[in-house]
């Protein structure tokens, strides 16, 4: 399914899946995702719970190899890369593809070293001062936390935990960052920063973002994809792309019936 | 009927004044059995030092200095038996910590699937469970025909080092710690294990979100998050060392002297209660209860140590 | 400098081939190997030691070996009957003392005390008590009951064996109190039930299975306790005369023939190990399949 670009700028495509069918075990988890995702821009998945959202989001970085049971077939291409060929090397995937979770989850570490946990691991030979400053610059977080960089990571608000996990993913310097509902546990003024954030990290980065906040998707995103959820006869439930399309699209003139009702909150 | 009423009231009544006193006395009970649980290590506390009294009257602190065990002229300094203590824990610890925490992230890492994991931490939870003095035997019959070989080795390549300048003559400190090293390796690795099974998934999510290896994750993340609990099995695991007996008695040569060589005999406090205790008498038993008051406080400071260190990872989470 | 020269100039972007010899990876395969290698160090002494009980006790399996008195030095046959009658007296005396005291305890923990100072205050006390080494408890039933009785007896070796199951008794019993839920309590109460029933009638009956699990592993390991007998219990050649009589038991029959040159009995102190260790092994797996069942 490719989004309406004709009302857009043409862009580079990021990610791209083709009929991508995601299991645990025997139990297919979504089915059939074909989507493209362009280059800097924002692009929302949302949809109910359950609806496999957040696991398609998690193989974008290969996070999903964490759980023994899970495999996919089709294919996920990044920058025309076969993401699931046996030569690529899921670690190097997580470095170019960062990832922001839902429950701000900093290192139990100084906020300095929260921020040069990945580039010391990739062995930055650099200033790290700069580099920190201005991770945390990018994160819009540097003003608050600039005189204690010493202080633990965890001794923040939720909200700028959530901000110092941004700037965590940024300092690698990736090309795209996966959020995976990022505001769920924040409060309304810290969401409201974030949204403000992603709009200049769009700049430079490509981002998905998971939402369960249809608001928030209609603000902040340029494209949005809509899942739903279908039971089999066993109950089993299987996720699926219902649409994609530019955000405008999907939230003012969607072509499904069920987007519709999605988004004017009837759903469920 | 309105009689029957009243009186199945008042009955009512009765029974539930009789059962609050019950209920009264049960709560006593029980409160005064609780207590008593924690009165028990007082009691232990207060019993062995009041029979210590003599000989810590007698000798002071000058007791754990000596090295003189003479029943003849009741002369008694147990520095030999302190020493052996220390260094076979020690030794015990140089082996066990590397091999014990090693463990402990094999079984709390996904190299496995849990249908082969899961016998293989019965299996180490079942090291624990073996009497020490089945160790013992173990020790004396395998374990030491095994070892004097490569303490001879040692001690012929060497030997100019004061750790190995005696000759091996089967049973030895070094054996004892190893046989320590065994006995101990189950502590460190299931609470260590706990504590790494404890890190929350988050943390590790992160660290992997950021293109860390699994080792770099574990090394840079899991271990310093459960650090703290490590280090709680770690001592556990040295209060146990210390306090440790049959297995070491049976492999440490009991000889009373404290050699700066590993491959020496020698004894530690609670061997010499082991071999001594039955036939001492007089001043004897004080000063073996002095050595006992010795072994007690030690492991008690390791032990509250570890209690308080495990307690504030378990308030953590 | 733009962010993106930036970005591109300090970390430049590598591919995502996988580099089989690049530092990192080797790193990770090393470490893997190294914690395999752990696990199997760890499993090596656990397999030799039931290899060799097997292979040397074994042999001496035989209905005289559990009713025939331990044989001189250089005499063929007899058994450890006597040992094994003096241990289970000891054991069963040390289960008489430690179960109620333990439960009762346990009781007050959980269901009187919970969540206050006092519980843990004695939750502390009872950790630290159970990090006592066994010798000093011997030595702690040493002067409190043969001192006071002038003799070594199976007495003795029974209260030296219940201190040391108390604390196990302590905790796997409040911990199986606590695990019934708070709904079966409040169902009792409920109905009327005074605490003292709820407790008895209710909430003890409900933890019975993990209570029992938890007291057989503290029995089991009590068992196998030597060094607080080898001055309370003592040892003895004979056949019980009673409690307030030094007493033979397994463990201390092991180390004591474990120690002598003479072939018979260091025979003999296999089996006693091969026992002991048969005693152990079924009690682990015998609680491990009640406890998962139970899940």
């Amino acid at each position: 399914m490719t989004p309406n670009l004709q009302t857009a700028r043409q862009t580079e495509t990021v990610f791209r899946t083709e009929n991508l069918n995601i299991y645990y075990g025997n139990f297919l988890a979504v089915k059939d995702v074909s989507i493209k995702i362009p280059k800097h821009c924002i692009t929302a998945f949302i949809g109910p719970s359950g609806c496999g959202k957040s696991t398609v989001l998690r193989c974008f970085n290969r996070l999903n190899d964490l759980i023994k049971s899970f495999h996919i077939d089709g294919k996920i291409y990044y920058h025309d890369q076969d993401l699931y060929s046996s030569e690529i090397d899921p670690v190097e995937v997580r470095r170019q593809v960062g990832m922001v979770f839902q429950k701000p989850n900093p290192f139990p570490k100084s906020i300095y070293d929260n921020i040069a946990f990945g580039p010391r691991l990739l062995g930055y030979k650099g200033d790290m001062d700069v580099l920190v400053e201005r991770s945390l610059k990018q994160a819009a977080l540097w003003d608050e936390v600039k005189d204690k960089l010493k202080e633990s990571g965890t001794a923040i608000s939720g909200g700028q935990q959530q901000r110092l996990c941004i700037a965590r993913a940024v300092a690698v310097q990736p090309d795209v960052i996966l959020m995976d509902e990022p505001c769920s546990a924040l409060d309304p003024i810290s969401t409201l920063k974030i949204e403000d954030l992603l709009q200049e990290l769009k700049e430079q980065y490509t981002i998905i973002i998971v939402t369960h906040n249809m608001q928030q998707a209609s603000r902040a995103s340029d494209f949005t994809a809509f899942f739903n959820v279908q039971a089999n006869d066993k109950g089993q439930r299987t996720g699926y792309v219902v649409e994609y399309d530019r955000t405008e699209v999907i939230f003012q003139n969607p072509m499904q019936e069920a987007t519709r009702e999605y988004v004017s909150g009837r759903f469920g | 009927m309105v009689p029957s009423t009243n009186d199945s009231q008042s009955m009512n009544w009765h029974r539930s004044e009789a059962s609050r006193w019950l209920d009264k006395g049960f709560i006593g009970v029980t409160g005064f059995f609780g207590i008593a649980v924690a009165l028990v290590l007082l009691a232990i506390a207060l019993r062995v030092s009041i029979d210590a009294f003599p000989a810590i009257q007698k000798f002071g602190l000058g007791f754990i200095t000596t090295s003189r065990w003479n029943p003849v002229e009741n002369l008694y300094g147990a520095w030999p038996q302190v020493y052996g203590t220390i260094v076979t824990s020690f030794i015990a610890l140089l082996i066990a910590v590397p091999i014990g925490v090693g463990v402990a992230l094999f079984l709390s890492e996904d190299f496995l699937s849990p249908r082969i994991q899961r016998p293989i931490v019965f299996l180490v939870e079942l090291l624990a469970a073996i009497p020490s003095v089945v160790f013992g035997l173990w020790g004396i019959f395998v374990l030491i025909p095994l070892l004097t070989p490569i303490g001879k080795w040692f001690h012929e390549t060497l030997g100019w080092i004061p750790l190995f300048n005696t000759v091996p003559v089967g049973p030895g400190i070094y054996v004892a710690g190893l046989v320590l090293s065994i006995m101990i390796l189950p502590i460190i690795a299931a609470i260590s294990r706990d504590a790494l099974v404890a890190v929350p998934l988050e943390l590790r999510q992160a660290a992997y979100g950021l293109g860390a290896t699994r080792w770099e994750t574990i090394f840079q993340v899991i271990l310093p998050a459960a650090f703290s609990g490590i280090v709680g099995g770690v001592m556990l695991a040295l209060g146990r060392a210390m306090g440790e007996t049959m297995a070491v008695t049976m492999v440490i040569g009991n000889a009373n002297v404290a050699s700066p060589s590993i491959l020496a005999q020698g004894s530690t406090v609670s061997s010499l209660l082991a071999n001594q205790f039955a036939e001492a008498s007089g001043l004897q038993i004080s000063s073996l209860m002095y050595a006992a008051l010795i072994l007690f406080g030690l492991t008690l400071i390791v032990n509250i140590l570890a209690e308080l260190l495990v307690r504030s990872v378990r308030l953590k989470l | 400098m733009t962010s993106q020269e930036f970005a591109s100039n300090v970390l430049p972007r590598r591919s995502l081939k996988r580099v089989p010899s690049s530092p990192r990876t080797l790193f990770s395969a090393v470490m893997t190997v190294v914690a395999f290698a752990c696990a199997a160090i760890a499993l090596i002494p656990l397999i030799s030691v039931l290899y060799y009980v097997i292979i040397n006790g074994a042999g001496r399996l035989g209905p005289d070996l559990f009713t025939q008195l331990p044989p001189p030095p250089l005499v063929k046959g007899g058994g450890f009957g006597n040992a094994i009658l003096g241990t289970l007296l000891t054991v069963g005396m040390a289960a008489a003392i430690s179960i109620p005291f333990g439960v009762l305890a346990a009781i007050f923990l959980s269901e009187f005390a919970r969540d206050t100072v006092v519980a843990d205050w004695i939750d502390f006390f009872t950790n630290v008590l159970s990090g006592v080494p066994s010798i000093v408890v011997g030595v702690f039933a040493y002067a409190l009951v043969v001192v006071t009785t002038g003799t070594f007896s199976a007495f003795a070796g029974g209260v030296a064996l219940a201190v040391l199951m108390l604390p196990t008794i302590v905790r796997t019993a409040a911990e199986s109190l606590e695990s019934v839920p708070n709904e079966t309590r409040q169902a009792a109460i409920g109905l009327g039930a005074t605490r003292f029933q709820t407790t008895i009638q209710v909430v003890l009956p409900a933890a019975i299975p993990a209570i029992v699990t938890g007291v057989m592993l503290a029995i089991s390991r009590a068992a196998g306790e030597t060094a607080p007998l080898i001055f309370t219990a003592l040892f003895s050649q004979y056949w019980a005369k009673g409690v307030w009589e030094p007493i033979a038991s397994l463990s201390v029959l092991v180390f004591n023939f474990a120690t002598v040159p003479y072939k018979n009995q260091q025979q003999l102190a296999w089996a006693g190990a091969l026992v002991l260790v048969g005693m152990v092994l079924i009690t682990s797996i015998l609680s491990r399949w009640a406890t998962q069942r139970k899940r």
